[in-house]
């Protein structure tokens, strides 16, 4: 008998449900049935991040620490935020974080777009290409924080000999990673190498979702290409370049394993950004109620931003 | 029915068999339990499980272990007890963490046991009773057994050291003999000399020093420079007294060298180094110097390229103040979440038996028990034994309080900041550094 006829002789029979649990289910009504179906996902939502956040906030206003269960817990107000907000280190990292954030955000949009913009063409082997610019994307942070350490080594590393090829310095005269004025572009680099091509993907998108009628109609009305470009393509791709920049913004703001990997923060605390700052504050020293007054401020902050963005984002889509 | 009734029946019968033939085969390599040892993955980690071959074929207790790199070590284990965690029984742990693992509860006490046992301190050299084994410091309270003795020292390039070019090149330099050095500036003399030299058509540098950021690299490091120049913890007086001690003109002098010999003599990309990188340079023929934990040397006396007799040891060269030289090595504890506490504290019992210390050190292991370090045949068992002796009769270690944490992570940063990224003066940093560590103790509720 082969697989065919096998299946041929397959029978299929409506299981009809158990009167006693149908006649409970018609009894609801739709208020009832609904929260039957979100109580699940609100359970978890409570469980998984609420019962956190409010945990966090109230652990702020203590000076617990998990590596001391067993001592008292002494409330202590906001001295906790008083003291991060007026604390020199945490405002260098703050720094740090946003020279890191605005330079990766402002290369992967202008280089996400540009590629996106030329992938968009349709040439021979596009697609091929497409893959090929998608791949560092696909690698973890700590193979590329790893991997990249090796490229910026001064005597072995690709990337110096790259440099002295192009501008006759010799490769080991310079460091990426322990100089401070280059590290901060080092890890910058880094970044945009990995995630441009993310970008590049929601542009893409973008570009794609353009009808092909509005440029036949422009190009009817005689457009040039440039004319064609700044008003038709960037306004109507711009929601989604505001997305990726959102999308990165967030993502960039708490990086914390690239960094780590690359510089744990050095030459000093050139590279050291909030996360790093965070971490060894949470789990290294187990200031457990000092990193949650940390980490929210953190919150705040990205929460407020993203907020204001979103605004802007709206206010865009909607023109 | 039947059938399947009969075949179950079957099958218990055949499993039955196995296990019975097994047992009555195999009694010798029955396992009561297995105990799980964690420590750091490095050579000494190799040896100790060839060790504890014989605890198993003994005890008929099987051994597991759970090897973390040095960079995660501290992480991944202080979060293990920070969380009640019983994956380690037994635990090789940092002598930093004595203290906070003492105060929190997390190692068991062995004072009952060592009486009960017959083991006694006085048995072991008395820097790793005090390092490892104490807390408080310098009072009969014991949380765990010298395991591990081990401080940093250095290496060299016995080889080249001995060419009778470079040799004339250096006496017409320096006016002296070539030879591993006895002082820190002798030692910086060596660096620059070899800083840049062409060796076998290689370009060369002068030393590998620990400068790693992350956890405490350039800590373990600068402790070699700060102790000889004079720095001290505290006020041998006044505990926690810092002011004058820790910023003592003194100490700031001994940063100022280290940052000397961190500017003027380590490879171009050494700005991150610690154990493994100098490990690695040393290894390819990169450098003249190399500064370690002596608990890497039986692993480079034994490499192909750059071992046996290419390679010579010392240890930490004198400075202007003392001699001193910075405390490595561990103790091990029996976990107090552990539920095979019994088996783990049968593995201590074994472990400080003579004989076994003497097959650690045979191993590459270095043993803390004085029937191994005071034998007269032991300063010439291997190269670097006579240095390590040396060693462990000056070191000095880093802050064992429950706060060590944050003290460590003040001085990463301040030492960092200052020795890599030229960040403010030597002064500044160590001004820095008291600041911030009185603030930590004062959080703690010290008094001082």
């Amino acid at each position: 008998m082969n697989d065919l006829s096998a299946s041929s002789q397959i029978t299929y029979r409506a299981v009809p449900i158990r009167p006693a649990v149908a006649r409970r289910i018609r009894g609801l009504s739709d208020q009832a049935l609904a929260w039957l179906f979100i109580t699940p996902t609100i359970v978890l939502l409570l469980a998984i991040n609420i019962f956190p956040l409010v945990w966090t906030i109230y652990l702020s206003f203590t000076n617990y620490r998990a590596n001391r269960a067993n001592a008292p817990t002494i409330w202590l107000g906001t001295d906790w935020y008083q003291s991060i907000l007026t604390d020199p280190d945490i405002w260098a990292a703050m720094q740090v974080t946003a020279h890191f954030v605005v330079w990766t955000v402002l290369i992967e949009t202008v280089l996400g777009f540009g590629l996106a913009f030329l992938i968009d063409k349709k040439f021979r082997g596009h697609g091929l290409w497409t893959t090929i610019i998608l791949l560092p994307m696909m690698l973890s942070p700590a193979v590329v924080g790893n991997f990249w350490t090796f490229l910026y080594q001064p005597q072995i590393g690709l990337f110096n000999y790259v440099v002295a090829f192009f501008t006759g310095r010799d490769a080991s005269s310079f460091q990426m990673l322990g100089d401070v004025t280059l590290s901060p572009w080092a890890i910058v680099i880094v970044d945009a190498w990995m995630w441009t091509p993310y970008v590049m993907l929601i542009c893409l998108a973008g570009l794609r979702s353009i009808p092909d009628y509005i440029y036949e109609a422009a190009e009817v009305d005689r457009a040039s290409n440039w004319r064609q470009f700044w008003s038709i393509t960037l306004p109507m791709a711009l929601p989604f370049i505001m997305l990726a920049v959102l999308f990165r913004g967030i993502e960039n703001f708490k990086m914390f394993d690239m960094v780590n990997l690359l510089t744990g923060g050095g030459p000093g605390s050139t590279t050291e950004v909030a996360s790093i700052t965070l971490k060894r504050a949470a789990f290294e020293s187990w200031r457990t109620g000092y990193s949650s007054a940390f980490a929210i401020i953190l919150f705040v902050t990205v929460f407020g931003l993203a907020n204001i963005y979103v605004k802007a984002l709206n206010r865009v889509k909607s023109r | 029915m039947k059938q399947t009734v009969k075949a179950l029946l079957t099958s218990f019968g055949v499993l039955a068999s196995a296990l019975g033939a097994g047992v009555g085969t195999t009694p010798a390599h029955a396992q009561a339990k297995t105990i799980t040892l964690c420590w750091a993955a490095w050579d000494p980690a190799n040896a100790l499980v060839e060790l504890s071959k014989d605890f198993t074929a003994k005890t008929g207790i099987g051994m597991k272990f759970e090897f973390v790199p040095w960079t995660n070590y501290a992480d991944r284990f202080l979060n293990e007890l920070n969380s009640h965690g019983s994956l380690c029984d037994l635990i090789i742990g940092d002598s930093q963490w004595i203290g906070g693992a003492a105060e929190n509860g997390q190692y068991v006490k062995l004072n009952d046991f060592f009486k009960k046992e017959g083991i006694s301190m006085d048995d072991y050299m008395p820097a790793t009773v005090i390092g490892y084994s104490e807390w408080p410091k310098n009072t009969p309270n014991y949380w765990a057994l010298p395991a591990m003795g081990d401080a940093v020292g250095w290496t060299y390039r016995k080889d080249w050291f001995a060419r009778p070019e470079i040799q004339k090149d250096f006496k017409a330099k320096y006016g002296r003999d070539l030879a591993a050095p006895k002082t820190l500036d002798e030692l910086r003399d060596i660096s620059k000399f070899f800083q840049g030299r062409e060796i076998d058509g290689k370009k060369v540098y002068g030393a590998s020093i620990y400068t790693e950021r992350g956890s405490e690299g350039i800590t373990m490091g600068v402790s070699n420079y700060l102790y000889d120049y004079g720095f001290q913890y505290q006020d041998p007086k006044k505990p926690y007294a810092m002011e004058g001690f820790v910023n003592s003109p003194g100490a700031v002098k001994g940063l100022e060298a280290y940052k000397e010999l961190y500017k003027c003599c380590t490879p171009p990309g050494a700005s991150n180094s610690y154990m493994s990188e100098g490990l690695d340079a040393f290894k390819s023929g990169q450098v003249a110097l190399q500064m370690n934990f002596f608990a890497f040397f039986p692993g480079l006396y034994k490499d192909p390229n750059v071992g046996g007799d290419k390679i010579g040891f010392f240890s930490n060269p004198v400075g202007p103040a003392t001699h001193a030289t910075q405390l490595g090595g561990q103790g091990i504890s029996v976990v107090s979440y552990s539920k095979n506490q019994g088996e783990a504290l049968q593995y201590i019992k074994w472990f400080s038996g003579g004989d076994v210390q003497k097959k650690w050190w045979a191993l590459g292991g270095y043993s803390c028990a004085k029937s191994v370090l005071n034998d007269p045949s032991f300063p010439n068992s291997a190269p670097f034994a006579g240095e390590f002796l040396k060693s462990m009769g000056m070191v000095v270690d880093f802050w064992a309080e429950p706060s060590y944490a944050q003290l460590l992570q003040a001085e990463q940063k301040r030492v960092h900041d200052y020795v890599v990224a030229d960040k403010g003066t030597a002064q500044e940093a160590l001004d820095g550094l008291v600041k911030d560590w009185k603030a930590i103790f004062k959080e703690e509720g010290k008094k001082f």
